[in-house]
């Protein structure tokens, strides 16, 4: 059975920023998942992940990013794009995530496919709360999450 | 005729830090260290119950996670004179020193390392020579003629793909690179071993911290852990034992390969041992306590001034008023303003009011704020630590400060000396002999914890209980990247006042009030730039620091100068 690690990465102390952490704590609120699946909330860290994502044959990140699209947009990169998109410095982590996947590319134990589902922030002001309108895409972020799943033979189902 | 190199961000670090340098004749002039990032943690706790800081504050760093935590719980425990139970100090002391080895090996291997390992030059290496120099200063096992050739192989179809990833950013090929290709081959063959070294130490952590990153096992007056000889869903022995057999790998790690590297970088780039030292004066908390009321430490600290080990000034233990009257911070060069207008506020006094202006040169450049002991900028970090260690005679930092030299020695490097000490590769060799000291107590807290859970006493938390009126405390931590302080004012039971003054504050200060630099700026002073469009050695020195900027936020924008292109969904 294939491994898939969803990883939510951000600051739950700046509001919108935080929305990553957010996402992957409501995901396993809301769903039931296989258990090939692992959730990690990544918060704030770098090279601290190493571990947690060594030979996942997939990996769904999500984070809050500056991809220039209007507030609350939420946006998907997959593979190719996901490294360039680090690169562009449009999200504040991703120093510690490339350094991550590069590490781990070298090593032979990178994920075999990495797809970022990415929230254009409101508001980055201090406060443990994502803004409403970030709030209000948190089940846009959910579903497609739960669409990468099912692609890699990981069907969720909704708690009930 | 001047050059002027900004280097933003430095890339292979935690956080965003800027640097400026002014160079003439090919070697620094002028130097400004500016933190890029903007820290709120303090606003965010204000008017929190005190219990819940700890894990609100460890979502501030990107690295230091554990060690904000600890210093959050500690704060609030001295201002309430708390005693913590052995046990809740033995798993605490077990996950700060599991924390620094991870810290200390990573930073070395994929942090640091490639400012001295030329990646592409180990392409061109002979396995076999390289595997017969490894093994003939090492009897690590990692260092056989098959782990060459793989690692080579890898290598190649690594920089063949064009997917450099980090090592994108390295300065292959110039002229301060010096180790020959199978040295180089060696290096990179332990920078993937190191992978393997610090999930160990990684696994402690997530063990008793109960996740990580993140720990969760923390509490005001002890940690969470429940001790039970037989349940599975608490620490028990078998926990215990698995805990064990990643503390020997780890060992094993750090005695056979990331000690002889650290020799070998030592030897082979012997000038660095006299370039990039910080400000002269060292601080340092005691660490590892082993008793209720934290009095009794495996590893001292305090203060001393160069390398005058009988001037050390010894700090009692947590909350000694030597430390916490000491400590003030200026913001004249940082971005933000005391209402009253103060030079210097102590930090229970501490404000965090933003005043950005842009990067000025003779204003404020930078988030970062200027702390001072007494008056004057201190180097906080491992020589600290080490220097401690030897002012007090402490045996295990002795013993490996010889063991080291003598390595150095055998590969016909220079001598070690506390002086020296302070220096970039000084700072490597420090930081190496830390990880040391801190494995060996990683082990005697084991063999602690282990005797007393056998001794029946099963205690690992003391109910906090919060006074009405006014109390004020600090959490010390000799953290992996030195001195770590949290400082908080409690009124009534909930949070009034709260200011962390993290290591890297101490080091990538801006200017203080009296136009003091701190030791970034200090050490970049007179390092050589050979070429100014790869400028490694400035580099090599702030590296070596080991910076974490990340105790802040991305405020400035990050400029999007992009080549993908996304669509909103």
């Amino acid at each position: 059975m294939s491994k898939t690690i969803v990883l939510g990465i951000g600051n739950v102390l700046l509001s919108d920023e935080g929305v990553g952490v957010h996402a992957v704590k409501a995901l396993v609120q809301q769903y039931d998942l296989g258990e090939d699946v692992e959730v990690v909330d990544g918060g704030t860290t770098g090279m601290e992940l190493l571990p947690d994502l060594e030979g996942a044959d997939d990996l769904v990140v999500i984070d809050a990013i500056r991809a220039g699209q209007p507030p609350a947009s939420v946006v998907r990169l997959e593979g190719d794009q996901v490294p360039a998109f680090f690169k562009t410095k449009i999200s504040p982590h991703q120093v510690g995530l490339s350094d991550v996947l590069a590490a781990l590319t070298f090593k032979g134990q990178a994920p075999g496919r990495v797809v970022l589902i990415g929230v254009q922030p409101v508001t980055l002001s201090l406060g443990m709360q994502l803004s409403p309108e970030v709030g209000a895409r948190l089940d846009k972020v959910l579903s497609l999450v739960v669409g990468e799943l099912a692609a890699c033979g990981h069907p969720a189902t909704i708690r009930t | 005729m001047s050059t002027r190199i900004t280097i933003d961000p430095v890339t292979r670090i935690e956080g965003h830090l800027r640097i400026d340098v002014e160079v003439e004749n090919g070697h620094v002039v002028k130097s400004w260290a500016s933190g890029q990032m903007w820290r709120g943690i303090e606003q965010i706790v204000l008017d929190r119950d005190p219990r819940d800081a700890w894990a609100i504050v460890q979502r501030i760093c990107g690295v230091c996670t554990t060690v904000h935590a600890i210093a959050s719980v500690r704060a609030m425990e001295e201002a309430l004179q708390l005693e913590v139970p052995l046990n809740a100090q033995y798993i605490r002391n077990m996950i700060l020193a599991a924390h620094t080895l991870h810290d200390h090996i990573v930073h070395f291997y994929q942090l640091s390392a490639l400012d001295w390992v030329d990646v592409v030059s180990a392409t061109k290496a002979n396995p076999v020579t390289a595997a017969r120099f490894a093994e003939g200063i090492s009897d690590w096992e990692g260092n056989s003629k098959a782990v060459m050739f793989d690692t080579q192989e890898r290598l190649k179809t690594f920089v063949g793909s064009g997917q450099l990833g980090i090592f994108a950013n390295g300065y292959w090929g110039h002229p301060a690179m010096k180790l020959s290709p199978e040295v180089n081959l060696m290096a990179v063959a332990h920078y993937l071993q190191a992978l393997d070294a610090q999930r160990w130490a990684n696994k402690i952590v997530g063990v008793l911290g109960s996740k990580t990153p993140h720990i969760q096992n923390l509490a005001v007056g002890g940690v969470s852990n429940p001790i039970s000889l037989d349940s599975q869903s608490v620490l028990t022995i078998e926990r215990l034992l698995e805990i064990k057999e990643c503390i020997d790998k780890v060992g094993a790690f750090l005695h056979n390969c990331y000690f002889v590297d650290v020799a070998a970088i030592a030897a082979s780039y012997p000038e660095w041992l006299s370039l990039g030292a910080g400000v002269e004066e060292f601080l340092s908390t005691p660490e590892f306590p082993t008793d209720t009321r934290s009095t009794q430490f495996m590893m001292e600290g305090g203060f001393l001034h160069g390398d005058d080990l009988a001037g050390f000034k010894k700090m009692s233990g947590f909350g000694d008023p030597y430390f916490t009257e000491g400590v003030a911070e200026a913001v004249t060069h940082s971005w933000y303003t005391y209402k009253n207008g103060e030079d210097q506020l102590k930090p229970w006094k501490g404000e965090t009011t933003p005043a950005y202006t842009d990067f000025q040169e003779e204003g404020k450049y930078s988030w970062i704020k200027s702390p001072t002991f007494y008056g004057r900028p201190a180097q906080v970090g491992p020589i600290a630590s080490v220097l401690a260690g030897l002012a007090t005679g402490h045996q295990p930092t002795k013993r490996y400060v010889e063991q080291l030299d003598a390595k150095v020695h055998s590969l016909s490097g220079p001598k070690l000396t506390p002086a020296n000490l302070n220096s970039t590769v000084g700072r490597h060799a420090a930081r190496l002999i830390r990880a040391c000291v801190v494995y060996e107590n990683l082990l005697a807290n084991w063999n602690l914890l282990m005797k007393n859970i056998g001794d029946g006493d099963m205690t690992t938390f003391n109910k906090p209980t919060f006074p009405k009126g006014e109390i004020a405390g600090v959490g010390q931590v000799e953290a992996p990247r030195g001195l770590l302080s949290h400082w908080v004012v409690i009124k009534d039971g909930r949070i009034a006042n709260y200011q962390a003054v993290v290591p890297s504050t101490w080091l990538a200060a801006p200017k203080d009030h009296e136009g003091q630099p701190a030791s970034y700026e200090v050490a970049l002073l007179g390092t050589p730039v050979a070429d100014s469009e790869r400028p490694l050695e400035p580099l090599r020195t702030i590296h070596s620091f080991d910076p974490c900027l990340a105790c802040a936020v991305h405020l400035t924008d990050l400029e999007n100068k992009t080549a993908v292109t996304v669509k909103a969904l």
